[in-house]
C-alpha cells in the first residue's frame, strides 16, 4: 500500500493552529506518511510542530460555514485544534489523519521507515541481553540456571526464548508446569534479593479449575525456591471473590492443601477496561476548567485513579516487605501474569533493588519485566485517554506503574539517578515512537517482525550523552538501601508532570528545577576547585621539602 | 521543677499497631514533657501547654487510662496511663495549664531568653509600619499618616496611626466611623505606587435598608480621587450576598451604589468564622482516619470544603490584585467588622503585587499590618484563654496556607521556607512572644506587652539560615505574581495538617538538601579563597608531575566528602515509638536529627504493617496444613 493512496490533500495554506501556550498561528499544513506537520513559514522555525501520526488518538471535525475545524487529541494527552479553510480540503485532510492514524499493519508504523540522524555509539537492541543479567546472577549464586526451553517460543509464547528456573528443575518439568499454568507462562526468577538469598518469581495462574487440578512439578518448582524449613508468600493480584470466579474458566490459585509451604494473599489490582476508563475520567476531570473545586475533588476521586495507585503501589510494598523483611520468597501472579503482575514485581525491585534506580538500570528493568516478560504493549498502547472505540484491550498498565515510580521519587528525590522526564519520555515513547521498541506484544513478535534489523532501539538514541544529561537527576546520591514508600493518601499526588502538563504552563516550576541544578552543578565546580588547590599546595610543599632535604 | 510527674505512661503511635513507648510524663507550668524510657536513645516529646486545643479521656483499655492530646499545631498525642487516679490528675492539671483565664498567665510574661533590656526594646522596633508606608511613598499628595486615632476615639481596634486621604478632614473620618461597625473606618492597605491604585479596607457600613452618611460618601470619594488615573473605585465585600443582606436587618449590611458616586460594587463569597472552623473540624478528621482508603480521603477532603475556602480567599486575592495593576482601580473591602477576611484579602493580594513581603523582613511587615496593628482577634480566634469556642477560626492559618500554595506554584519567589510558615504558625497559638496577644493594639499596650514581652521577629531572623528559601532568586526576579486558580492548582497541606506524621512525607527532604549544599558553598568558598592566598605565599618553582603524583592522592583523600543528608552511611536510627518525635519542641533546629529521623525508614508504612499484622496473625493461628 502506498500512502500517497490515502493522502488525498497533502497540503493546506491559510490553516490556522491552536495549541497549549501558544498563540494562535496562521501557516500551512503538510501531511506525510509519517507526520502531520505544520509550518508557519518564519524565519525563526519556532512555529513548526512535527506530530506523529500514531501520536494521535482521535480526532473531531466540525463546520461553521466553509471553515472547519479538527480537533487532534494526542496520546501524549496534549490537544490541538486545526482550523482549516474549505470544506473538502478540511474533510479530506480529517479522513487522511483518521487513516495514517489508525494503519493496520505494524510493518507500516514509522519505526520501520525511520532513519537516525545521530550516531550510534552503543546498539540498544545488545545492551539488556538475558545472559548478562543471568552472568550478574551467578556471580550471587548458582541455584539457577538459564533455560532455552522456549527457543523457538514453542512453549510459552509470550516469554522470551530464556529464561531463568530453578536449576534443579528440568525442562521435560517445565513443559509439564507450563501446560498448567494460563498461557503457558510457568513460574520464572523475576528478582533476586541478594542481602538475604530470597526471591521472587513471576507466573500466570494456574489452571486447577473447579475440580481443583494439580500439578506435581509445579509444586516441586516453586518449592525448589524454599529453604529448609522457611515458608514464602503468593501474591495473587486479584481479590479472592475474582480469583474463585476464575476457577470456572479453567483458571484459578493455588489451593493450600497442595502448596503447604506457601502462604496465599490476595490483593486487588484491577484490569483492562476498568483501568483504561479510570484513565479517561481523569483526563476529563483535569482537562475541564470549569469545575469548581467540589467538582474537581469528586471527578478526581471518581475516576479512581489514585486508587489504583495505592493498590498497587500497596501489592508491591507487601511483596518487597515479604522478601526483605520476613525473609521469604515470593510468587506473583493475577490471571495472564502480562499486567498487574508486573507493575508488582517490577515496583518490588525499585523499592529493593538500587541498581533500579539507576537509568541504565531502569532501563534493564523494563527491558526484563516488561518488554521481555511479555507486556502486550501494542494491545494496550494502542489507544490512550481519547480512545472512543470500546476494544477491550486498551489499558494504561505501563502508565500506571511509571506513576507509581514518579510516587516513590517524590518520596526520595536523593534516591533516583534520573528524573521525571525520563518517566514521561518513557510513557511517551510506548503509546508512540520513531524507536521500535514497544512495539510487538512479546517477543516472539518482535522476532517475526525483525525489529532489531529494521527498526532502531529506543536504547541507543536515550543512552548518549546529549539525552542522558536532560534525564539525569541532579539530587541523585547513591544509596544501596531498601527504600519504603507511604502509601496513605496524603503521600499520594496527581502526577502534574503528565496529567496537567498541557493545562498550566510549567515555568515557574521549569525556574525552580533550573536553579536547583545550577546550586548543586556550583558547589560541585567549587569542590572540584578547592580540590585541585589543596593538591597544588601538597605539590608545593612536597618540593619544598625536597629542596630542603638536598 | 516538675509540677506532677507520672510514671509507667505509654506514648501509642497514632497509626501502626508497633509497641507502644514507655516512659515518664512530667508537667512544668509551660510544657508536658514526656520521656520515652524504652527507646535506645533518650527520646522526649514536648507538648507546650498553650498548644494544647483538647484533651479527652478515653475509656478504659486493656492497657490502661487514655487521654487524648489535639494540639492546635494539629500534633495529636494519644497517652495511656497506669492508674485511673494519675490520668484524672493530669487530665484536670492539663484543662487548666491550657486554658488560663487571665492575659497575665500567658507563657510571654513569664519567658526569660536572658536578653537584656535594649535589646529586648530593639526587637520591638525591628518592625516599623511607618517605615512601609515610606516604602510605598506615604505622605504623598494623596495620603497622609494620621494620629487621629491617638487616643482611640475614633476606632478602638485600630492604631493609633492610621493611613487616610489626605482629602479626607477630621469631620469626614469622625463622621465616617460613627457609620461604619466599630468605628473601622475605610483605611489605606497597600498602595500600589506604579499607578497609585490603593488598596482600602474597613468594616461594613451601617447601612440597614436605607440610612445614608454623607462623611462616609466624602469619604470613598476622598479615596477614589487618590487616585486620579481611574473613574472609579471597586468596593468589595467578601462576605456572600445572602450573609450580607441579613446584616441589613440588624442595621448593617452594604454599600448602595446609587448613594457612591463611581463605585463599583460586588461580593466575594468568602464564608464566615463558624463556616471555616466546622471545615477545619471536618479536614481534621479525615487526616486523622486510620488507614483510610483513597476515595475516603478524596471525598472526605472534599466535604470539608476546606480546600473550597481556601480557593475563595485567593481567588479574591488575586482579584484585588488585577483590579490594582491591570485596571488601575482602588479597591475598598470589607466584611462585617474587617478582620478577618478583609484581612485574609488584603495580605493575600499585597504578597501578589509586592516582592517585598515576599522576603523575611516584608512578611513580617506584612503580619504586624493586617493583622496585629489592624486588630485581628488572634487572642479570641486561637483560643489564647479560656473564652468563647464560637470565637474560635482558622482565619490566621487559611491566610499562611494562602502563602504555601503560592511557594507551590512560584517556588523561587519566596525568601522563606515552608518551615519559617509553620514557625509563625506555631508561635501564633504558643503565647511565648508577645506579638500575637490580646485582640487588638490598644489591649496589648494595656497588658504592656511592648515592656514585659519579646518579639517573635528577632527570634525567627536569628534562624533564617534554616528558615530560608535557596531557591530564592532574589527581590527583583519576580514582580506581580498572578496564581492559577483553578482547582487543580491547590493541593492538600500534607506538612501542616499532617506535620507530625512524619511516615507521610517524603523520606528524603529536597529543601534540607539544598539547604547544606548554602551551607556548603560557603565553606568552601572561604576554603578556596584560602587556599588560593597560601598558594604565592609559597616560593620555589612550580610543581613538576612526576615529583609529586605520591602525594596527590593523600591530599586529594583529606578533603572533607560532602556531609549531605543522603548520607545513609552508619545505624539506622533506635526505632520511633511515634511520627511526632524529638522535633516537637524546636522541629527545624537539628536538620540532621531530623534526616536520622526520616531515615527511620522502615517505621512508615501504616497499611502494610496491617498487612503483616494479618500474616503474623495468622502464621501464628497454626492452621493444619502449615505443619
Amino acid at each position: 500500500m502506498e500512502f500517497a493512496e490515502l493522502i488525498k490533500t497533502p497540503r493546506a495554506d491559510n490553516v490556522v493552529l491552536h495549541r497549549p501556550f501558544y498563540l494562535a498561528v496562521e501557516g500551512t499544513l503538510c501531511l506525510t506518511g509519517h507526520h502531520l506537520i505544520f509550518s508557519s513559514r518564519r524565519q525563526d522555525n519556532a512555529e513548526e510542530l512535527w506530530l506523529l501520526h500514531s501520536n494521535i488518538d482521535s480526532i473531531e471535525k466540525r463546520f461553521v460555514g466553509s471553515l472547519g475545524t479538527i480537533v487532534i487529541k494526542c496520546k501524549d494527552l496534549r490537544i490541538i485544534q486545526l482550523d482549516i479553510p474549505g470544506m473538502e480540503e478540511c474533510l479530506n485532510i480529517a479522513s487522511s489523519i483518521e487513516a495514517l492514524s489508525t494503519l493496520d499493519s505494524v510493518t507500516l508504523m514509522y519505526p520501520f521507515f525511520y532513519r537516525p540522524m545521530f550516531e550510534i555509539i552503543e546498539d540498544g537492541w545488545r545492551s539488556f541481553l538475558p545472559d548478562q543479567e543471568f552472568e550478574l546472577l551467578s556471580s550471587v549464586t548458582d541455584e539457577w540456571r538459564l533455560s532455552c526451553i522456549n527457543k523457538e517460543f514453542s512453549v510459552c509464547p509470550s516469554y522470551p526464548p530464556v529464561v531463568i528456573v530453578p536449576k534443579s528443575v528440568d525442562d521435560e518439568a517445565l513443559r509439564k508446569v507450563a501446560m498448567f499454568r494460563h498461557g503457558s507462562r510457568f513460574p520464572v526468577l523475576s528478582y533476586y534479593h541478594k542481602k538475604n538469598g530470597m526471591v521472587m518469581m513471576r507466573s500466570s495462574q494456574p489452571l486447577t479449575g473447579t475440580n481443583g487440578r494439580r500439578c506435581k512439578e509445579d509444586e516441586k518448582l516453586i518449592n525448589a525456591t524454599l529453604r529448609p524449613g522457611k515458608r514464602g508468600y503468593i501474591i495473587d493480584t486479584r481479590s479472592l471473590n475474582v480469583a474463585q470466579q476464575a476457577r470456572a474458566k479453567g483458571g484459578g490459585f493455588e489451593q493450600e492443601a497442595h502448596y503447604p509451604q506457601w502462604r496465599r494473599i490476595h490483593k486487588c489490582i484491577e484490569r483492562f477496561n476498568i483501568l483504561q476508563e479510570s484513565l479517561i475520567k481523569l483526563v476529563e476531570a483535569c482537562n475541564d476548567q470549569s469545575h469548581n473545586m467540589d467538582r474537581w475533588l469528586s471527578k478526581l476521586e471518581a475516576s479512581n485513579w489514585l486508587t489504583h495507585i495505592k493498590e498497587i503501589l500497596t501489592a508491591a510494598c507487601l511483596a518487597a516487605q515479604c522478601i526483605d523483611r520476613e525473609g521469604a520468597s515470593v510468587l506473583v501472579h493475577g490471571t495472564e501474569g502480562t499486567d498487574s503482575t508486573l507493575q508488582v514485581t517490577s515496583l518490588a525491585q525499585i523499592i529493593l533493588d538500587p541498581r533500579c534506580r539507576t537509568i541504565r538500570g531502569f532501563e534493564s528493568l523494563v527491558v526484563r519485566e516488561w518488554l521481555q516478560a511479555g507486556h502486550p504493549f501494542q494491545q494496550r498502547c494502542a489507544q490512550s485517554a481519547y480512545s472512543n472505540s470500546k476494544q477491550k484491550w486498551e489499558a494504561p498498565v505501563f502508565l500506571l506503574f511509571l506513576d507509581c515510580v514518579w510516587q516513590i521519587l517524590r518520596q526520595f528525590p536523593c534516591s533516583f539517578e534520573f528524573n521525571e522526564q525520563f518517566l514521561i519520555m518513557l510513557f511517551e515513547h510506548a503509546y508512540a515512537s520513531q524507536f521500535g521498541t514497544f512495539l510487538g506484544n512479546n517477543e516472539n513478535e518482535r522476532s517475526k517482525l525483525k525489529l532489531v534489523q529494521k527498526t532502531m532501539s529506543l536504547w541507543s538514541w536515550v543512552n548518549r550523552s546529549e539525552e542522558l544529561s536532560k534525564f539525569q537527576n541532579p539530587l541523585f546520591e547513591a544509596n544501596s538501601l531498601v527504600i519504603w514508600p507511604s502509601v496513605a493518601p496524603q503521600s499520594l499526588q496527581l502526577w502534574e508532570g503528565v496529567f496537567l502538563r498541557w493545562n498550566r504552563p510549567s515555568k515557574f516550576l521549569d525556574e525552580a528545577h533550573e536553579e536547583m541544578i545550577n546550586i548543586i552543578k556550583y558547589n560541585k565546580e567549587l569542590q572540584a576547585k578547592v580540590n585541585a588547590l589543596r593538591r597544588q599546595l601538597a605539590e608545593m610543599e612536597t618540593d619544598d621539602r625536597m629542596q630542603e632535604n638536598l | 521543677l516538675f509540677t506532677l510527674q507520672v510514671e509507667n505512661v505509654k506514648l501509642l503511635d497514632r497509626y501502626t499497631n508497633r509497641k507502644a513507648a514507655n516512659g515518664t510524663l512530667y508537667l512544668t507550668a509551660t510544657h508536658l514533657i514526656y520521656v520515652d524510657a524504652s527507646a535506645e536513645v533518650r527520646k522526649e516529646t514536648w507538648i507546650l501547654h498553650h498548644h494544647i486545643a483538647t484533651v479527652e479521656k478515653l475509656p478504659l483499655t486493656t492497657a490502661g487510662y487514655p487521654l487524648l492530646i489535639h494540639c492546635k499545631n494539629f500534633h495529636v498525642a494519644h497517652f495511656v496511663i497506669g492508674q485511673e487516679r494519675d490520668c484524672h490528675e493530669v487530665y484536670t492539671s492539663l484543662l487548666k495549664l491550657s486554658q488560663p483565664v487571665k492575659p497575665e498567665e500567658l507563657y510571654a510574661f513569664s519567658y526569660n531568653p536572658k536578653m537584656s533590656k535594649e535589646n529586648r526594646e530593639i526587637g520591638w522596633k525591628l518592625i516599623d509600619l511607618k517605615v512601609d508606608y515610606q516604602r510605598m511613598g506615604i505622605p504623598n499628595d494623596y495620603w497622609e499618616i494620621t494620629d487621629v486615632n491617638k487616643d482611640y476615639e475614633v476606632c478602638n481596634t485600630y492604631p493609633p496611626e492610621i493611613v487616610v486621604p489626605r482629602a479626607a478632614n477630621k469631620a469626614v473620618v469622625i463622621g465616617s466611623s460613627r457609620f461604619r461597625s466599630r468605628g473601622r473606618i475605610p483605611v489605606l492597605s497597600y498602595l500600589y505606587k506604579e499607578n497609585n491604585a490603593a488598596i482600602c479596607r474597613c468594616s461594613q457600613p451601617l447601612s440597614g435598608f436605607s440610612a445614608r452618611c454623607l462623611e462616609d460618601e466624602q469619604m470613598l470619594q476622598a479615596i477614589r480621587e487618590a487616585n486620579p488615573g481611574s473613574p472609579f473605585m471597586y468596593v468589595v465585600d467578601t462576605r456572600p450576598k445572602l450573609n450580607a443582606m441579613a446584616n441589613r436587618a440588624a442595621g448593617k449590611g452594604y454599600e448602595n451604589e446609587d448613594n457612591y458616586d463611581n463605585i463599583r460594587f460586588k461580593f466575594i463569597g468568602i464564608e464566615n468564622i463558624h463556616v471555616m472552623r466546622n471545615s477545619l473540624q471536618k479536614l481534621l478528621e479525615v487526616c486523622e482516619m486510620k488507614s483510610p482508603s483513597m476515595s475516603d480521603f478524596l471525598t472526605g477532603l472534599e466535604n470539608s470544603g476546606w480546600l473550597r475556602h481556601i480557593k475563595a480567599v485567593m481567588d479574591a486575592g488575586v482579584f484585588l490584585a488585577k483590579a490594582v495593576k491591570d485596571e488601575k482601580a482602588s479597591v475598598l473591602v470589607h466584611c462585617s467588622d474587617g478582620w478577618d477576611r478583609t484581612a485574609q484579602v488584603c495580605s493575600v493580594a499585597s504578597i501578589l503585587l509586592d516582592p517585598f513581603y515576599r522576603t523575611f523582613k516584608g512578611f513580617m511587615v506584612l503580619i504586624e499590618k493586617e493583622w496585629i496593628a489592624m486588630g485581628h482577634k488572634f487572642s479570641h480566634r486561637c483560643g489564647h484563654l479560656d473564652g468563647d469556642p464560637k470565637e474560635v477560626s482558622p482565619v490566621f492559618t487559611q491566610f499562611v496556607e494562602c502563602v504555601w500554595q503560592l511557594m507551590q506554584q512560584f517556588p523561587c519567589t519566596f525568601e522563606f521556607n515552608e518551615r519559617f510558615l509553620l514557625e509563625i504558625h506555631d508561635h501564633v497559638y504558643s503565647c511565648q512572644f508577645g506579638n500575637f496577644l490580646g485582640t487588638c493594639h490598644k489591649e496589648r499596650e494595656d497588658v504592656k506587652i511592648f515592656e514585659k514581652t519579646h518579639s517573635l521577629w528577632p527570634f525567627l531572623l536569628q534562624k533564617k539560615q534554616e528558615l530560608r528559601n535557596p531557591l530564592y532568586r532574589g527581590f527583583t526576579a519576580y514582580k506581580e505574581l498572578q496564581p492559577n486558580t483553578l482547582p487543580f492548582s491547590f493541593q492538600f497541606w500534607c506538612g501542616m495538617y499532617n506535620r507530625f506524621d512524619k511516615g507521610m512525607h517524603p523520606k528524603q527532604c529536597v529543601l534540607d538538601h539544598l539547604l547544606s549544599c548554602v551551607s556548603q558553598k560557603v565553606k568552601l568558598e572561604d576554603n578556596a579563597s584560602e587556599l588560593e592566598n597560601k598558594l604565592p605565599c609559597l616560593d620555589g618553582p612550580l610543581p613538576s608531575e612526576a615529583c609529586s603524583l605520591s602525594k596527590v592522592g593523600s591530599a586529594a583523600s583529606k578533603t572533607p566528602m560532602l556531609n549531605t543528608p543522603q548520607d545513609y552511611e552508619g545505624e539506622p536510627p533506635p526505632v520511633l515509638s511515634n511520627g511526632a518525635s524529638a522535633g516537637d519542641v524546636d522541629a527545624v533546629s537539628d536538620v540532621d536529627q531530623k534526616h536520622k529521623e526520616n531515615l527511620s525508614r522502615h517505621r512508615d508504612l501504616h497499611d502494610l504493617n496491617d498487612t503483616v499484622d494479618v500474616l503474623d496473625s495468622e502464621a501464628k493461628d497454626g492452621k493444619p496444613q502449615h505443619h
